[in-house]
């Protein structure tokens, strides 16, 4: 290390790797991983939220599991947590759906209305 | 991709309580059901909650689960790892799930409410044995922020400034210390720490070495560049392995990374450091003894002035800080002086770590801001004394300190409202004691130790605490007179005002305090020849009630001595003259008939 800015460079790109202990997200990504979400394909979406919103370089985001939620028919199911608003239930979630939802609704703000339970009942 | 980080204590308490396989456990686990790419290990210092280890967070969701063993495992990596369902039965009582599975986080509960983290502020974080989990921290932040904007004497200022006092006991603030090593002028000056940590029942610096150790070696670079020292020495005693083990690393990594050694961050700057062991003797916590074991020679104290900021280690200017002290300067550095003499009272600022041991269901490390009160860490932070018991008092600076007793609840604890009632900050062990507590007893334990610990150097202290030992055992053994009391007050006057160093100056705090608040237990031993509360074997009485007594003979079974005699089903007796007073037949008795007097 040859310099402070050189440091400061360092810490930068490191803090991401510490960020997940800092309780400060406004939203919340929970994907259910329950038996029948797992057997529906429900890991490699989680994997997809995880590693979509380090590349995006979000940080008020924390992705989560959580057990049955109830609606098996619909697994992979997804619910997005946000503070004062509605949740928003995502249903027969993939990854590639992951991604959309990160760089729309998790970033932009826009729900993605297509992949709702309202649109797939 | 990482989605989960998972911490468990390595602190010593959790090592001993079994973190290390419940860490192993979790690899195994991992790798079994195919997780390693999602989920991190770390492997962090003390949390502070000792009492339920080994513990462990899980994050993103902060789940606190404590008393993990490695048979949990499975359960806690299939059910909340991979499906996300909270292993409730294992979550810290506070923080169990809700009705929406949230669990309330850490901070809300009652042992962290209060505290307020900067000393510890990475214990239970990061992992002390990665460089880069401290840099993300804002680690060496306060190092290149001195190195580059700042003078030697705006570095002192702002220690100054700050108020910070030192907190290994003696209470001496850190910004004049550091003035007056760096005005002394020679060729060559060092930076010291006092790692020594020996008052029986404190764990504070162990765990800052265990937890945070480049917070250390950055704080002592800093004074380094304040004095015009480049080079640093850590005393830490043998007794504290993993403490070494974590320092020597961080080290190492600071060297690599350029952040000691030649032109620091291209500055210019050269700072180094070594370590050496204590051997375990009391008195090298002392800074002049203990200056005088760094240089390889017998640990005895010597008189002062000089002081080491004149002439210390190796007869050169030296400034010699506790590690707790250290831990908090970064911080100082980065936030500013008025974010630290914010907290705190008005001649005490900051906060302070306190080890709570003793008669307390919360034993552990917990950090507040100075004047809070004895109340709020014991009853608030600590969960009260167990067992239905009453507090009766409070022990705090070791061997050198005095006992609270219960009607100073609610002093605001700052070094000098301690020393006005009689005890003092010490290095921050503070042991809770029940109704159960012999005083006499507890001034005699801590006077035991630093009969075994005087170094010998001077007489006040080799004969003098002997003495007042002995005095004491009169009294414990009930053939003390009244006259005996005020010969006892003499002699610690003389031994606090003729000895040479402040193991000597502060022995015969325990026995003026416990003198202070609780003559009439003395008195009862003296006059009635009775120990209240039942502790001094030599006026303990054992008999048997005879209406209660069954005759069922468990007693006269397990009596070592036979001293318990009588025939089945007829009331037994005991012989008090063959009686060792171990009291096994009141804890094998079913009838409640045997009773101590």
């Amino acid at each position: 290390m040859k310099s402070l800015a050189e440091l400061t460079a360092l810490r930068d790109k490191l803090q991401k790797n510490v960020s997940l202990r800092e309780q400060e997200e406004t939203k919340r990504v929970v994907v259910g991983m329950a038996t029948c979400g797992i057997a529906a394909g429900a890991r490699p979406v989680l994997n997809a939220f995880t590693e979509e919103i380090a590349k995006a370089g979000i940080t008020d985001t924390v992705v989560t599991q959580t057990g049955c939620i109830g609606i098996c028919q619909y697994e992979p199911v997804v619910e997005v947590f946000e503070e004062g608003k509605d949740k928003v239930t995502y249903v027969k979630m993939t990854a590639e759906k992951a991604a959309r939802i990160v760089a729309e609704h998790i970033k932009g703000g826009k729900i993605v209305e297509e992949y709702t339970i309202g649109a797939n009942k | 991709m990482i989605r989960s980080h998972v911490l468990i204590c390595g602190g010593t308490g959790c090592t001993s309580s079994g973190s290390l396989a419940v860490r192993k456990a979790l690899e195994n686990e991992l790798e079994a059901q195919g997780l390693t790419e999602e989920i991190k290990i770390v492997t962090t210092g003390c949390f502070g909650l000792c009492a339920l280890g080994p513990v462990m967070i899980v994050y993103p969701e902060g789940t606190f689960y404590s008393c993990v063993t490695a048979e949990d495992v499975p359960e806690i990596v299939s059910e909340h790892l991979l499906k996300g369902r909270i292993v409730d039965r294992l979550v810290h009582h506070e923080m169990k799930a809700d009705a929406e599975n949230r669990v309330t986080s850490l901070n809300e509960t009652q042992f962290y409410k209060k505290q307020k983290r900067v000393a510890l502020r990475n214990c239970g974080v990061i992992n002390p044995e990665v460089i880069d989990e401290y840099i993300a921290m804002d680690g060496y932040q306060a190092l290149g922020k001195v190195l580059t904007e700042m003078t030697p004497e705006d570095v002192i200022k702002t220690v100054t400034d700050s108020g910070l006092r030192g907190r290994g006991g003696g209470g001496f603030p850190t910004g004049k210390k550091w003035e007056f090593a760096s005005k002394s002028v020679s060729d060559k000056k060092y930076v010291a720490c006092n790692a020594d940590e020996g008052d029986p029942g404190a764990f504070m610096d162990r765990s800052i070495l265990e937890g945070d150790p480049h917070a250390l070696i950055e704080a002592m670079a800093i004074a380094g560049y304040a004095i015009g020292a480049d080079e640093g020495y850590v005393y830490v005693r043998a007794e504290y392995p993993i403490a070494i083990q974590r320092l020597q690393i961080a080290i190492d990594q600071a060297r690599e990374y350029g952040l000691l050694g030649k032109d620091i961050l291209g500055t210019g700057f050269n700072f180094d450091m070594h370590i050496r062991f204590g051997a375990g003797a009391f008195v090298c916590g002392e800074e002049t003894a203990l200056m005088t074991s760094i240089e390889g020679n017998r640990g005895e104290p010597r008189p002062r002035p000089p002081f080491p900021a004149v002439k210390g280690l190796f007869g050169k200017p030296t400034v010699l800080n506790n590690v707790e002290t250290y831990a908090n300067i970064p911080r100082i550095i980065l936030l500013g002086a008025d974010w630290f003499n914010s907290m705190g009272t008005e001649r005490s600022k900051g906060t302070k770590v306190f080890a709570l041991g003793g008669k307390i269901t919360n034993t552990g490390l917990v950090e507040v801001p100075m004047g809070t009160t004895l109340r709020e860490v014991v009853e608030e932070i600590g969960g009260g004394v167990p067992n239905g018991k009453k507090f009766k008092a409070a022990q705090t600076g070791g061997p050198s300190g005095g006992c609270i007793p219960a009607e100073h609840f609610d002093v605001p604890i700052d070094y000098d409202n301690l020393i006005a009632i009689g005890s003092m900050m010490g290095s921050g062990g503070l042991i809770v004691m029940d109704e159960d507590t012999c005083m006499v007893d507890i001034a005699k334990f801590f006077l035991e130790f630093t009969v075994d610990e005087s170094c010998g150097k001077c007489t006040p202290c080799r004969i003098g605490t002997k003495r007042l030992l002995e005095l004491l055992n009169k009294v414990t053994d009930g053939n003390a007179t009244m006259e005996d009391l005020d010969k006892m007050e003499e002699l610690c006057h003389h031994i606090k005002s003729a000895s040479l160093c402040g193991l000597g100056q502060t022995a015969p705090n325990p026995v003026l305090s416990t003198l202070r608040y609780f003559r009439d237990e003395y008195i009862a031993h003296i006059v009635d020849k009775k120990c209240p509360a039942g502790v001094c074997k030599n006026l303990l009485q054992y008999s048997i009630i005879e209406d209660k007594c069954k005759g069922c003979t468990a007693c006269a079974r397990v009596c070592p001595v036979g001293a318990i005699s009588g025939t089945v089903k007829e009331p037994h007796v005991i012989d008090a003259s063959k009686c060792i007073k171990c009291g096994a037949c009141m804890a094998k008795c079913k009838f409640g008939a045997i009773v101590k007097q």
